[in-house]
């Protein structure tokens, strides 16, 4: 950058190869810039994709880059079963499946009503929902897992989905109700004037109408509670919790393990089999996924 | 409205504020009461007024925790934007002006898709990638990089570096949210501007400072508040990847770590909701702090 900037400055059409030249300096390092980040985002993930078919021999010898000598998909095969990868991904899958489904189904609700709807104790609400936002989640991990441990959820699928639902509402409430906000009530007002009960206009009108509002923050639940790594560790605990790890808790567990067993392909595996999936789904949908995820941070 | 109006809005907000209410709210304010109290997790719940206060106030590790917090605090946000800035801004502007449209270089939707992507990972994984990548030994990436000839890097096992490997995946994950955050932001500011600036013979280099950054103004406030939460969590990195989890010798402990070991590890509950509570206070302090210091009047688009 400084270098270009001792450079002349661009004048107008006059001088137009010197101007030409200097686009072109520029340019070009801002493709060196631009690569060596490209290189630094995927260089670690190559590694582990290379790794992940060698052995502990060529893991120590050195030269992160150089092709392994023979590919044979047995760590894969290892880390699926006797590291239960399969088991840990199926676990993360229904838990944000249902626990996304619910956040959204209650987090559109809430955030209609208190968007849309004239009541005493409608901002108390509101506030309580998006102060939230305010408070970081681990600050109150003790007395979380308490009430958990009180109500009998440890360890449970449905104390972690309730758990995900609980936490995912502030942002989830804070945005949908803007959003819903914004919405014309016009068409609303033609449906009640049909004679449409209010239970009918939210799921017949206002969720179709407010579709692309959903999907961004429906992409960014997704992502966050798949994600999830400090609830799991919190709510998964206790005798026979370790069938019911989830991926981010699964991996870390591998990995704590690998050291003492040297296994450090069945580790990379692992970790291939973890990123894999998320490659394929941001191959597919990297514009949604982009907007979902900024979604919150432009408003 | 019609009739049926409160059984309605009371039968959508049962729910989700029942939900709300038992398990964030209420942990919330217990974090609050057992702050008080010598509870160690199980039995009876003694109430010690500011003990915990006094005790961690004389608590070594404490310091060092806010040390470590302060230090990410300071330098996460900073590198990252500035670096996720020059980034956007090549992106996007990049490329000149040709046939009368200011552009970004060639290729630069591959670029942002690929800086993106780690933004998708968990922290959980990457602390694990990580891990490796900083390994002790010629297994590690980077000592497998380094010449043959050299000794290998301790790395996370060195008590001076270990904050700055942990800073360093922390700017590795977030630097391509930032790219697209602020390309969106980029893309919002009208060409004619940048044409109307270039016109007047303004080099990049003038237009980056002139232009797109206190336009920009906005967005990278927002961008410090998140990148400022960030630097207060970090769990799962110093959990998973450092040496004896927020070692060696409490060279990367930071405070949800303290918390987590003090609930669950050490069964001081009392202890981590005070913990709990001067985190609460530092956060807010941050915001509040954020958007006074980095106020200034908004140039209109």
């Amino acid at each position: 950058m400084t270098l270009v900037a001792e450079k002349p400055a661009t004048k107008s059409a006059g001088t137009k190869p010197s101007a030409k030249r200097d686009i072109n300096a520029f340019t070009g390092l801002a493709h060196i810039a631009l690569i060596a980040w490209a290189l630094v985002t995927a260089g670690p993930l190559i590694w582990v994709v290379l790794a992940s078919f060698k052995n502990n021999t060529e893991i120590f010898l050195g030269k992160p880059f150089a092709l392994p000598s023979s590919f044979s998909l047995q760590t894969y095969f290892d880390a699926w079963t006797e590291a239960h990868i399969g088991r840990y991904f199926l676990n993360s899958v229904i838990v944000v499946l249902v626990s996304t489904a619910g956040t959204m189904l209650f987090g559109s609700m809430a955030a209609y009503v208190l968007a849309r709807y004239k009541f005493p104790g409608n901002r108390f609400i509101y506030y309580l929902f998006v102060s939230g936002l305010a408070f970081p989640t681990f600050m109150a991990l003790a007395p979380l897992f308490y009430i958990l441990k009180n109500m009998g959820l440890l360890g449970s699928y449905t104390g972690l989905v309730l758990v995900y639902i609980a936490y995912s509402l502030p942002f989830t409430v804070f945005f949908l109700a803007a959003f819903f906000k914004s919405l014309p009530y016009e068409i609303e007002e033609a449906a009640t004037v049909d004679g449409a009960s209010h239970t009918r206009k939210f799921f017949q009108i206002m969720m179709p109408m407010a579709r692309s509002g959903l999907v961004s923050i429906t992409i960014f639940n997704i992502v966050g509670q798949w994600n999830q790594y400090l609830l799991p560790v919190v709510v998964m605990t206790g005798p026979g919790a370790e069938s019911k790890y989830l991926l981010t808790q699964g991996i870390a567990n591998i990995s704590t393990s690998a050291g003492y067993h040297a296994q450090w392909s069945t580790l990379f595996a692992a970790l291939t089999l973890s990123i894999l999936p998320m490659i394929v789904v941001y191959a597919i949908f990297q514009r949604q996924i982009q907007a979902g995820l900024t979604a919150g941070a432009v408003k | 409205m019609r009739h049926g109006k409160y059984p309605f809005i009371i039968g959508f907000l049962v729910v989700p504020v029942a939900l709300y209410a038992t398990f964030v709210v209420a942990a919330y304010l217990q974090t609050f009461q057992l702050s008080l109290t010598s509870w160690s997790g199980l039995g009876k719940i003694d109430y010690i007024g500011f003990d915990n206060f006094v005790k961690l106030w004389h608590d070594d590790v404490f310091w060092k925790s806010i040390k470590h917090n302060l230090f990410l605090l300071i330098l996460l946000p900073i590198i990252t934007i500035v670096i996720a800035l020059v980034f956007a801004f090549l992106l996007n502007v990049g490329g000149g002006h040709k046939g009368g449209q200011t552009r970004g270089v060639w290729g630069s939707k591959v670029y942002r898709i690929i800086f993106f992507f780690p933004q998708l990972l968990a922290l959980a994984i990457v602390a694990v990638i990580f891990g490796r990548v900083f390994g002790p030994d010629k297994s590690g990436m980077l000592n497998g990089l380094f010449p043959a000839s050299w000794k290998p890097w301790l790395f996370l096992a060195d008590e001076r570096y270990a904050m700055a490997c942990i800073l360093i995946v922390l700017i590795w994950q977030a630097v391509g949210f930032y790219v697209v955050l602020f390309s969106a932001g980029m893309g919002s500011i009208s060409t004619d501007i940048y044409e109307a600036a270039a016109l007047d013979g303004a080099t990049r280099i003038t237009l980056f400072f002139r232009i797109t950054v206190p336009l920009l103004w906005s967005t990278i406030q927002v961008a410090w508040v998140y990148l400022g939460i960030a630097a207060f969590d970090a769990f799962a990195l110093v959990n998973i990847m450092t040496v004896d989890r927020g070692g060696p010798n409490g060279a990367s402990s930071v405070l949800s770590l303290m918390i987590y070991r003090n609930a669950f590890d050490f069964s001081q509950a009392g202890y981590a909701c005070a913990l709990g509570v001067v985190l609460f206070f530092l956060t807010l302090t941050f915001a509040a702090l954020t958007l006074r210091v980095t106020r200034r009047e908004s140039v209109e688009a």
